[in-house]
């Protein structure tokens, strides 16, 4: 039984990019464009990991980890944000929201699963 | 394809995406939009292309990003001013990052001084970038390469004895979703662990409170891990837990090296992908037990690698509603099998009418249904070709900025009817005509800045393009407000270029025409913008090869208008079915005004066979179809035809005499020049309901041919056409 990880990105690249990189990594994966398409998911599904962006139409990042904070059924999932922000506002902003860790883009597939592995069991 | 490369493809494709919203939202704000989103949206556009230039290491095309995107971070966090100024810059920069986007995509080189021009430019727009601005954007490169993510650790060198680790969460850790038991397992793979659970502060059952944290660990690790290795697994957690790393006193190091070295190294996308199996050891089985198998969602997308990434069940932008991708060929395929269907089921109409059905009979009115149906098919399956105007409408805005900056002449572009649909090949090929003719307006149509100025009008010249639909046609408009056409000068060109005789009585509209000719240029220079060895004479070529007309109507000193109106689709044509001498012949009803039945006083001869129709107060020239295709030697008697008012193209007249009119037709147009060669005259043919092929007549060749024995124009024309 392999864990699955939602991947919640407004852009279609990273969103393939993601997919090509957890599925080879052994990961069944999910996809959202946007905090309100993740949220949707959620409704369905109980990821073992988030992998979020936080620049995003209709609901960003910060919104969606609140949101997720917030849902009894889902505020144990580990989230990790994917972001070129590395900027320290940024990343706090992320954490106060409850973000578990975050992974600095440009996209590198080998931090994304080391990542994974140090938040989700 | 590879997977890879695969993604690549989407990437670009995005990126078109993006630098189209991207305009959209520039040009939203440079008319006064000042809806936050709006700039949200430009910002994200710029941003996405940057993130995924970074995961493809195209680092040209990452730099100007990154230059432009900070540029735009300042807009949105209110620090820069939306001036119109600074909105042609970001523009014009817009424009650069396009460039950059296809060079990365085709290997096509970029313009490197232009680039770092408009980088300066944007640099400039920061108000903070002048003392110091340059040491910080340094800095931010750093991120672009696949440098350790920075921690917060004094450079202490490589302890030989390892480490004593006291981790205390608070509550917030836990919060955050963050795991003690993982912080701790990853911390045995930097070396061997020795692990003491401190549970001195844990309370009594009844006290517990299930959301707070009482236990703390103290971690022996002994290896080669130095502080910053230690203090990384902690990276996550930092400020939601205390933490003490000390240095063990010396004692045997192991030679355990962190599972995943972060070397620095800049490594390609795909050489990383092939590390990710080998790193990640097979997912460990969850620490809780795992929920049920969750039923497949459509959101869930393969487990096969292999499989490709078409974004499959994935719902689109909710705008943009649901699409499927489908081959081209596949569509034409289907729109020749409709085109077949509606030529059987005239066929079949006209078969059981001749078997003496009665129109009330059950077969003539499933006939009829039938014959709906096929209609309403056709129009559907035509509808599948057709696509907005919007994708050759929206290359303008550059090309009216390139050439504005070329001439030094201030341009607005104003666009209207953008959402037009017409035939995808229409489409494709309206992009050449419509860009020479809006270089054209620019470049010839509106004057200097100086000369608007004493004329009373603003510096700022207009050009207009314009879609719309109307009766059963596209029709475009490009117009500008400039000085209009100089007739005396168009007159005297085409006089000293022999194009037309000194004597010439030509009316207004006959010389703004006369731009159409072949051969004719008004610039006394050939300039870099309009001057490609193509004039307005290939446009109307072009345009004419779709089926289609355009005219010009020019008033001296508030500016010119071309307008172009083409078929929707280049599939059927509305006709008008007709006998010449035993023949049976389409005129398209597009071209024609009306249809009159001679009388013997409404026609004169004007010596040889030309003859000319009294219609109401004016006199236009009667063709004789038949004579003119060749079917008979003589003329018909005027009185036992019907005569088809046409208009061709420039808006002349002439009367088409045919024998007799049998009836209005919609015709699939099938190619003479594909099955046999071009015939002049005869524009295409087509199959009719009896099963015989008719020929579709191309109507202004034959009035230009019969018209023009002395006129140069019908020469030129045929020369053109033939």
């Amino acid at each position: 039984m392999s864990m699955t990880v939602l991947t919640v990105d407004d852009s279609r690249t990273m969103r393939e990019m993601l997919r090509l990189a957890l599925t080879e990594a052994g990961y069944r994966v999910l996809q959202a464009e946007d905090g309100l398409h993740g949220l949707e998911v959620l409704a369905s599904e109980t990821p073992e990991v988030i992998v979020t962006d936080i620049n995003m139409p209709r609901m960003d990042g910060f919104g969606f980890i609140e949101e997720v904070r917030s849902d009894p059924l889902h505020r144990g999932v580990p989230i990790l944000v994917l972001t070129t922000e590395s900027d320290a506002e940024k990343k706090n902003r992320a954490r106060m929201a409850g973000a578990t860790g975050w992974i600095v883009k440009p996209f590198n597939p080998v931090k994304l699963v080391d990542a994974i592995r140090r938040v989700a069991a | 394809m590879d997977p890879l490369a695969a993604i690549r493809e989407t990437f670009f494709q995005e990126c078109e995406e993006q630098l189209a919203e991207l305009e959209s939202g520039l040009l939203a704000m440079e008319a006064g939009d000042t809806d936050p989103e709006t700039i949200n949206a430009v910002f994200r556009a710029v941003h996405s292309i940057k993130g995924g230039a970074g995961a493809f290491s195209l680092e040209a095309l990452v730099r100007f990003a990154h230059v432009f995107e900070t540029a735009l971070d300042e807009m949105r966090s209110g620090r820069l001013a939306a001036t119109n100024e600074v909105l042609k810059t970001l523009l014009r920069a817009a424009d650069v990052l396009a460039d950059h986007v296809r060079a990365a995509h085709d290997g096509s080189a970029v313009d490197e001084a232009h680039t770092a021009e408009l980088a300066e430019e944007l640099k400039a727009l920061d108000p903070n970038a002048a003392a110091g601005g340059e040491a910080e954007s340094e800095e931010d490169w750093g991120d672009f390469e696949f440098k350790p993510m920075a921690v917060a650790a004094p450079e202490a060198p490589p302890a030989a004895g390892g480490w004593r680790v006291r981790f205390a969460p608070r509550a917030d850790l836990y919060a955050k979703a963050n795991e003690a038991a993982l912080l701790l397992r990853e911390l045995a793979r930097l070396g061997e662990t020795t692990v003491e659970l401190d549970v001195s502060a844990l309370p009594a059952l009844a006290d517990l409170d299930p959301e707070a944290a009482y236990l703390a660990w103290t971690v022996t690790l002994t290896g080669a891990a130095d502080e910053a290795a230690v203090r990384e697994v902690f990276e996550f957690v930092d400020g939601d837990c205390e933490l003490e790393v000390s240095r063990l006193a010396a004692a045997g190091a192991d030679d355990a090296a962190p599972l995943v070295e972060d070397t620095g190294e800049t490594l390609d996308i795909g050489a990383l992908l092939a590390r990710v199996q080998a790193v990640a050891d097979p997912p460990p089985p969850p620490l809780e037990a795992p929920p049920a198998a969750p039923a497949p969602a459509a959101v869930a997308t393969p487990q096969d690698p292999s499989s490709p990434p078409d974004g499959q069940g994935q719902p689109r932008k909710p705008e943009a509603g649901a699409t499927i991708r489908v081959d081209l060929e596949r569509v034409d395929r289907l729109i020749d099998l409709v085109g077949e269907l509606v030529i059987n089921q005239a066929m079949l109409s006209q078969r059981v009418m001749e078997a003496g059905f009665a129109r009330a009979s059950g077969v003539a009115m499933g006939l009829d249904e039938l014959e709906q149906l096929t209609r309403e098919i056709q129009d559907s399956v035509m509808a599948i070709r057709a696509q907005p105007v919007k994708s050759v409408f929206q290359r303008m805005p550059r090309l009216v900025r390139e050439v504005a900056a070329m001439t030094g002449k201030p341009v607005r572009l104003v666009t209207d009817g953008e959402g037009t649909e017409v035939d995808k090949t229409v489409i494709e090929r309206l992009a050449d005509p419509l860009t020479h003719m809006i270089r054209n307006a620019i470049d010839h149509g509106l004057e200097s800045p100086e000369k608007r100025a004493a004329a009373g009008k603003p510096a700022e010249g207009v050009v207009r393009l314009a879609a719309a639909h109307r009766s059963g046609r596209i029709v475009i408009e490009v117009a500008d407000d400039g000085g209009g056409i100089n007739r005396e000068r168009v007159k005297s060109i085409a006089i000293e270029k022999g194009l037309i005789a000194p004597e010439a009585a030509l009316n207004d509209e006959e010389i703004d025409n006369l731009i159409f000719m072949p051969g004719f240029s008004t610039a006394s220079e050939i300039s870099d913008i309009s001057g490609r060895g193509v004039g307005m004479d290939v446009v109307r070529r072009s345009i004419q090869a779709l089926g289609g007309r355009i005219t010009i109507s020019s008033r001296p000193g508030k500016g010119s208008t071309f307008t172009m109106s083409l078929p929707l689709t280049l599939a059927v044509l509305d006709g008008m079915v007709v006998s010449v001498q035993g023949q049976t012949l389409v005129a398209p009803i597009t071209a024609i005004v009306e249809t009159l039945l001679p009388k013997p006083g409404d026609v004169h001869s004007l010596g040889g066979s030309a003859r000319v129709i009294a219609i109401r107060d004016t006199y236009v020239p009667l063709i004789d179809v038949g004579q003119a295709l060749g079917y008979r030697a003589g003329p018909l008697d005027a009185t036992q035809g019907v005569a088809l008012l046409i208009e061709g193209e420039g808006g002349a007249r002439a009367a088409l005499l045919v024998d007799a009119i049998q009836g209005q037709r919609q015709v699939v147009i099938k190619s003479l020049e594909a099955n046999y060669q071009q015939v002049p005259g005869v524009a295409a043919a087509t199959i009719l309901g009896d099963g015989r092929v008719a020929l579709i007549l191309d109507i202004d060749t034959i009035v230009a041919v019969s018209r023009g024995a002395d006129s140069l124009r019908a020469e030129k024309r045929l020369a053109a056409t033939g």
